[in-house]
């Protein structure tokens, strides 16, 4: 942006070098009656696939009457891979998904690719987005890794895989046993994409307007509450909490309250 | 009496105009057409908060790229010669399993879950035929519609007007000495819709553009016989150099900043590389550098042309009863004339001085879109471009949207956007001086004219000082 504009309407380089398509892993779950309600999509975030939402998500947001999907970004689930990921590729991959569907689609980014969904918003005009523990980017999010996690996120440093610690994603309810086997899925992200998650510069304004909810828990051990009503704040709005939940509210013990939070919220907000 | 048939539930005529009455239709906007630019234009005035009622004479949507619409230009084996980063609208990608390069049906499908997936269609009326578009008091518009051919007309009052009514439907047949005498086959290309009707005739294909060389190739696999005549020589660009679609190539050297001059440079060295020098197969050379006019993307005729299936030959000179005389002299017989002459933009429903169009019917628009007299009007897609379509369409429906809600907002600074509406002087949009014909006169150079829309959107942006 070099003329600090407001609406980025050239791209040359983007248009010279299209992003390589891979074959991208959608679960669907619909509804047995179609109400006209928007299709929501579920983006798991760095080192998680389509299966974390499809756990207990998935089918719960059929059940109440949305269309719903859940995807593995690239590298991730049973999606495919390309060389030289980026945040820019994973964002590609969501728009893809979400313009496939058949009405405006609401986005819902876990984690890091909470942030993916900030952009996609960009790029998309999404009928809502909603940011789900979100892991925004920055330094801080580096320092806060390293203290609580410094095995997990070391080697990320280097251009390795970043491994979440069983603590930071869940609470002490979820039983060991099932704490591990989901932790044990869990896989690190393309090292460039982890790497931009350290500067990902300013989303550029969303397209369409659309509402914009966040949601976490102040005990998440990944995303402090801080950083939850600073991501609430740039909407202008206050996150919606959940105590005692870990990272992955999805998976937790006490999934459904935070889902059945933002479907209300969905159908408020029209 | 015919009350509310369906449409504008609750708009009753209290206005009158002409002794007809006039149903106000209060803050919506009326959208003419519902082929790409159309759509496009419901779509972001939609999101800009604005109610809309579109109007297509068509019974579908998607216009040019319904191949069910009797005035489109299609024909079987159109292709896109844009890839698709420059074909796509910019907030809602083609699919990545599509090829480069997607046929047209394809393109049809894409335009109608555009249409499904923004919730289009509740705003299109279908088989409704825009009669008259008058301005009114107060910068509103008097729009006269009419279903089917025979229909009653029906009058209804909007706060703004947008024109999609395409520009590639009216075909423009050109005038030769002769051509009444003349005893074989003579077809405009926008009825010619697949290759059987080449098959075994000896076929005189004029004209060089896009559609030209598409039904040249194909005259050259089906036809007897087939003669290609053009004006002058042009470049015929590949679909692919350096391993990847033209296009990127091209915006990858604009994305590394070169000047015009050495692009256009790098240019002729990769088709010097690649086709090679084409007098060779006796076609004219180039009287002009690339960039300079609408580029010609077709990878075959080449191919047919080393092949000896297609004979190129100069102009048209005159016809006669059995045969055609070109412009150096020699003489062919052929039995089919299939000119690929292009289309000419045509505005009957509104008065010239809306479009400022001039006696040759060519209208006078600022960017290519606003009304210079009328702020509350403003034409979508009248441009043809060096590569991407879609997205200037969007772009320009997403300034008219801004334009609408800044004239609300902020009059003081609406009303310095005006002032150089009205008065700033016609520009061409492109970089290299495009030669002046029919068809080139809207041309535009893809990244000229986003950038003057990317400048024009910051300036009507509402939140701005």
């Amino acid at each position: 942006m070099t003329r600090g504009t407001m609406t980025r309407v050239v791209r040359l380089r983007e248009w010279a070098r299209p992003v390589q398509p891979v074959h991208r892993e959608v679960l669907a779950a619909t509804p047995e009656v179609d109400e006209g309600r928007p299709p929501v999509l579920f983006v798991p975030g760095f080192g998680h696939g389509a299966w974390a939402f499809a756990e207990h998500w998935l089918e719960h947001t059929a059940e109440r009457g949305f269309p719903a999907y859940a995807m593995s970004l690239r590298g991730h689930g049973a999606s495919g891979t390309a060389p030289g990921t980026t945040l820019w590729a994973y964002t590609h991959d969501v728009v893809q998904v979400a313009a496939s569907l058949p009405r405006r689609t609401v986005l819902v980014g876990h984690g890091a690719a909470a942030l993916v969904v900030t952009r996609a918003l960009a790029r998309y005009p999404a009928r809502a987005g909603v940011l789900l523990a979100p892991v925004l980017g920055g330094v801080a999010t580096l320092l806060t890794s390293l203290v609580r996690n410094p095995l997990g996120t070391l080697p990320a440093v280097l251009g390795g895989p970043l491994r979440p610690s069983r603590t930071q994603l869940f609470s002490r309810e979820l039983p060991v046993t099932q704490a591990r086997a989901y932790t044990a899925r869990v896989r690190g992200a393309a090292p460039r994409a982890q790497w931009q998650l350290l500067a990902p510069g300013t989303a550029e304004p969303a397209v369409g307007d659309p509402p914009v909810l966040v949601v976490g828990s102040p005990d998440d051990r990944i995303v402090s509450a801080a950083a939850l009503t600073a991501a609430a704040r740039r909407y202008g709005g206050a996150p919606l909490l959940f105590p005692g939940m870990g990272h992955d509210l999805m998976l937790d013990v006490r999934w459904q309250e935070p889902i059945d939070a933002i479907l209300d919220w969905l159908d408020k907000a029209g | 009496m015919d009350f509310d048939s369906g449409y504008g539930s609750g708009s009753a005529a209290t206005i009158w105009r002409d002794g007809r009455p006039v149903h106000d239709r209060g803050e919506t906007v009326c959208v003419i057409g519902a082929g790409a630019s159309g759509l496009v234009a419901i779509k972001n005035l939609k999101e800009h908060g604005f109610g809309v009622d579109c109007f297509e004479r068509e019974t579908g949507v998607g216009g040019a790229w319904n191949w069910r619409h009797d005035r489109s230009p299609v024909y079987a084996s159109t292709h896109l010669i844009s890839s698709k980063p420059f074909t796509q609208f910019p907030d809602f990608p083609l699919p990545d399993s599509w090829p480069d390069y997607p046929h047209h049906s394809l393109l049809l499908s894409y335009l109608e879950h555009y249409a499904d997936h923004f919730d289009l269609r509740s705003s299109i009326w279908l088989g409704t035929e825009v009669v008259r578009a008058e301005p009114a008091e107060d910068g509103r518009w008097d729009v006269t519609t009419r279903v089917g051919r025979n229909g009653a007309e029906r009058t209804q009052r909007y706060a703004a007007v947008v024109a999609a009514n395409g520009h590639n439907w009216s075909p423009k047949m050109p005038e030769y000495e002769g051509l009444d005498s003349f005893r074989g086959e003579v077809v405009h290309a926008s009825a010619y819709k697949e290759p059987s009707q080449l098959r075994g005739r000896r076929v005189l294909v004029v004209g060089a553009g896009n559609t030209g060389c598409d039904i040249a190739v194909e005259a050259a696999q089906q036809a007897a016989r087939c003669w290609h005549s053009s004006r002058r020589g042009y470049w015929y660009v590949p679909k692919y150099v350096l391993g990847r679609p033209a296009d990127q190539f091209n915006d990858l050297a604009l994305s590394l900043r070169l000047p015009l001059r050495i692009r256009q440079w790098l240019y002729h060295w990769v088709m010097r590389l690649t086709v090679g020098n084409l007098s060779r197969f006796g076609l004219p050379k180039p009287d002009h550098k690339v960039y300079e006019t609408h580029p010609i993307a077709n990878s075959q005729l080449v191919y047919y042309l080393g092949h000896g299936e297609v004979t190129p030959v100069p102009d048209v000179a005159r016809f006669h009863r059995g045969s055609v005389e070109l412009t150096d002299g020699s003489s062919i017989e052929p039995d089919l004339v299939v000119f690929a002459t292009g289309y000419l933009p045509r505005f009957e429903f509104l008065s010239p001085d809306v479009t400022g169009a001039d006696a040759a019917g060519r209208p006078r628009l600022y960017l290519q879109m606003f009304s210079r007299r009328y702020p509350t009007f403003a034409v979508a897609g009248l441009v043809q471009s060096d590569a991407a379509l879609f997205p200037l369409f969007h772009w320009q429906t997403v300034v008219f949207a801004r334009w609408l809600r800044l004239r609300e907002a902020a009059p003081a600074r609406a009303q310095a956007f005006w002032a150089k509406v009205s008065s700033r002087p016609d520009r061409r949009w492109s970089e290299a001086r495009v030669k002046d014909s029919t068809r080139h006169w809207f041309e535009v150079s893809h990244s000229v004219y986003l950038r003057a829309l990317e400048r024009v959107l910051d300036e009507l942006e509402v939140g701005a000082r």
